[in-house]
């Protein structure tokens, strides 16, 4: 059956550039005909480097890409069936919009009586009829990424790809682009893979969705696969919002995590260390005492189709959607309700906890200034000599929309029994033996589990101080 | 009340004497010495004059021919040395490109002596190779102003429309000669016209090289080392018309170009 077939393959694609940087690293993947396959991922996560080896731009310093079974690993942009969509259209500007369109028929041969048909048809296509005579810099943004879209269609390419097509524009005229862009997937039943950063953007598009994190595939799956079972707490932050603790079972079906006990569906065995999602949408605020764990409401934000709430219990920050609004300072319970919450066993125990940011623009946890610049953590911004953070355009930034979280891994934390020099403390509150270290689970004064590989033994109720370089800390910032 | 000594306006003032003392009354001096006789009357024989003599008329053609001459050798040389250093990754190329532009920075007088003592040692007697002797002298003196222009443009030139038509299908020549070549055509053109200009006048290259060949600058010169101020002007006004249409039909070429493949 035609449509069971890969048109492409990538097998064990690796990318490392002279400087030993590896962008990346052995990535597999099998694309079937008539797909529409998106790269999700943050700036510098190596979507971009793949798509430009698909099209054959750069060369795999490892690895085989197969079109249609045969490999093509090495051969130049211009004999691969396949078309770009650029991420800033790179029109010719010396050519009119017909003479762009035309381009690669001409690169063809093609008799110009079946060029002038095509280019009218392709021109329909993407609604500018009868702007073949036009110059480039006479279009709109919009304009002129249809003329690009329609500059790669005309050549009926095996795969198209488009780098971030809809980037540059502003968000209505990326809303409609979005869906004529799918409209056209349907009409023209070419492959498309498409590359972008917007969540969003992804879900509403794509057949399927390869969620990629520093040069590696995170996850592979259907936009409904990714939101609801996202493989690990990178995916469960990057795709939607999510409300992400560490936490470990602690019964069958049972799982302790943000300072209360919930009842789950995922069969893990007792004693795992586990990462638990729970969606925004899922949390269900109660009257005080009714749900699992209790707290009072820190923030509420009106967003249009419902309210954002976020609960504070105890340190850990809970997120809920809900349509009936609630006030500050409210004293609520929170309930989910089994099937709602999302356990992953964590294999990377990576620990993320929230930072903040003070009076001063500086990164701040548990009362202690981290010695890192705010303007190495939002991309682009610079800072002023009275701390004013601004962005790429020189508009100021304000940084208490701005939430910071912060990820370190189990085996960058060090404890100590001098609990005032670390940067937080607690108590071991679970230990296993795991060959030849020990991982701990410390419950902090904050309510938050840390997840921590050391060598050396420590008891059980152990008080500890938690050391964290911050040079091994990752940031990443949401508005 | 003022409160501003200097406004935008009066900072223009310099610049507006500098172009009434140097650039207006000049030309309204060239004019009337153009079409007046040695009386002081009103005629045309200066102009008719330059126009039925087979001599001026020989040397004009002589000029233009060293100057295109010239201009293509600049053309030919310059153009390669500008996109391989545009286009390369060399971490030395700014040192090479500056080896290029470096002799600018030499008196030219001195380095045309050194040239002719090159040329003597080569070919002897150097009267018997005017119009090769001539050629090398201007492309030596000319040729960084073909370079840096073209090199600048290329430089700019957005990398990701070379790989969009290599995308669409186009080979490296391909490439090349529909999207480089066309784009790079305002660099081209601004060094045409930086050399091909100068080369018609300057025979300060051409005295110094032994030169006993005329064109036009040295034309104007003979005309006023005769103190007949009267037709050097007619001739260098008429330079003028010619370099008046040349600047004109390279923006028209322009302009062209950037509106639709003309050149294509």
């Amino acid at each position: 059956m035609e449509h069971m077939t890969n048109i492409i393959e990538l097998k064990h694609i690796t990318k490392t550039y002279e400087d030993g940087f590896s962008a990346v690293s052995d990535f597999n993947l099998e694309v079937k005909k008539g797909e529409f396959i998106t790269f999700l991922g943050p700036s510098g996560c190596g979507k971009t480097t793949t798509l430009r080896m698909i099209a054959g731009f750069d060369i795999p310093t490892e690895g085989e890409i197969l079109l249609n079974g045969k490999p093509i690993t090495e051969l130049p942009p211009n004999e691969r069936p396949i078309n770009t969509v650029f991420q800033r259209y790179a029109l010719f500007p010396h050519m009119n919009i017909y003479e762009n369109i035309a381009f690669g028929l001409r690169q063809k041969k093609t008799p110009e009586n079946v060029i002038m048909k095509k280019v009218r048809k392709v021109l329909e296509l993407v609604d500018l009829e009868g702007f073949e005579k036009r110059s480039i810099d006479t279009l709109s943004g919009g304009q002129q990424q249809r003329v690009a879209i329609a500059r790669a269609v005309v050549n009926e390419p095996q795969i198209l790809l488009l780098d971030e097509p809809l980037g540059a524009l502003d968000l209505k005229m990326r809303k409609e682009m979005q869906l004529e862009l799918k409209e056209m997937h349907r009409e023209l039943g070419i492959t498309f893979i498409y590359v972008t950063h917007d969540q969003e953007e992804a879900l509403t598009m794509s057949d399927k969705i390869v969620v990629m994190a520093e040069g590696k595939m995170q996850q592979i799956g259907t936009p409904e696969d990714i939101y609801n079972e996202p493989i690990n707490a990178f995916v469960a932050d990057f795709i939607g919002d999510s409300n992400i603790f560490n936490g470990i079972m602690t019964g069958k079906l049972k799982a302790r995590f943000c300072g209360g006990e919930f009842a789950c569906v995922d069969d893990v065995e007792e004693g795992t260390h586990i990462t638990a999602v729970v969606r925004p949408e899922d949390v269900i605020l109660t009257a005080p005492g009714q749900g699992q764990i209790r707290g009072i409401v820190s923030s509420v934000i009106f967003k249009g189709m419902h309210y954002e709430i976020t609960v504070e219990s105890g340190k850990n920050e809970i997120v809920a959607q809900s349509v009936h609004s609630a006030k500050v300072g409210d004293r609520v319970g929170v309930h989910v309700d089994p099937d709602n919450i999302h356990i992953m066993i964590a294999e990377d125990h990576t620990n993320i906890f929230p930072a903040e940011i003070n009076k001063n623009n500086e990164l701040e946890y548990n009362g202690t200034v981290l010695d890192v610049a705010l303007t190495s953590i939002v991309k682009g911004s610079r800072q002023t000599e009275d701390g004013t953070l601004l962005d790429v355009n020189g508009s100021e930034i304000d940084t208490r929309k701005l939430r910071i979280k912060i990820s370190i891994k189990p085996q960058d934390i060090e404890l100590t029994d001098e609990q005032e020099e670390g940067l937080v403390q607690g108590y071991i509150s679970n230990l296993i033996y795991k060959g030849d270290h020990y991982s701990y689970v410390i419950h902090t004064d904050l309510e938050q589990d840390f997840v921590v590989d050391d060598e050396y033994l420590w008891n059980m109720e152990d008080q500890v101080g938690l050391l964290m370089p911050v040079e091994k800390m990752i940031f990443s910032v949401k508005k | 009340m003022h409160k501003y000594l200097f406004s935008r306006k009066n900072l223009g003032i310099p610049y507006a004497l500098f172009l009434v003392l140097f650039v207006m009354a000049p030309l309204l001096v060239l004019f009337y010495y153009a079409f007046t006789n040695g009386q002081g009357e009103f005629t045309l024989l200066n102009l008719t004059g330059f126009f039925s003599d087979p001599n001026t008329l020989g040397t004009l053609c002589y000029s233009f021919g060293i100057a295109a001459v010239t201009t293509a050798v600049c053309l030919l040389l310059a153009y390669p040395v500008a996109y391989i250093l545009a286009t390369s990754r060399f971490r030395t190329k700014s040192v090479i490109l500056m080896l290029f532009v470096m002799p600018m920075w030499i008196n030219f007088s001195l380095r045309i002596t050194a040239l002719k003592e090159i040329l003597t040692w080569f070919e002897g007697n150097l009267a018997y190779h005017p119009f090769l002797n001539t050629v090398l002298g201007m492309t030596y003196d000319f040729l960084p102003f073909m370079i840096l222009p073209i090199y600048n443009t290329i430089a700019k030139l957005d990398g990701a429309l070379l790989e969009a038509a290599r995308d669409l299908g186009a080979g490296g020549i391909q490439a090349f000669l529909k999207v480089t070549l066309p784009l790079s055509m305002p660099g081209i053109l601004s060094g045409v016209s930086m050399v091909f200009l100068p080369a018609m006048t300057n025979y300060v290259v051409l005295d110094m090289l032994y030169n006993s060949t005329y064109i036009m600058g040295s034309l104007i010169g003979s005309y006023f080392a005769a103190y007949n101020w009267h037709g050097g002007s007619m001739i260098a006004l008429i330079l003028l018309g010619i370099v008046c249409l040349f600047t004109l039909l390279t923006r028209g070429i322009e302009e062209e170009n950037t509106r639709g493949g003309a050149l294509l």
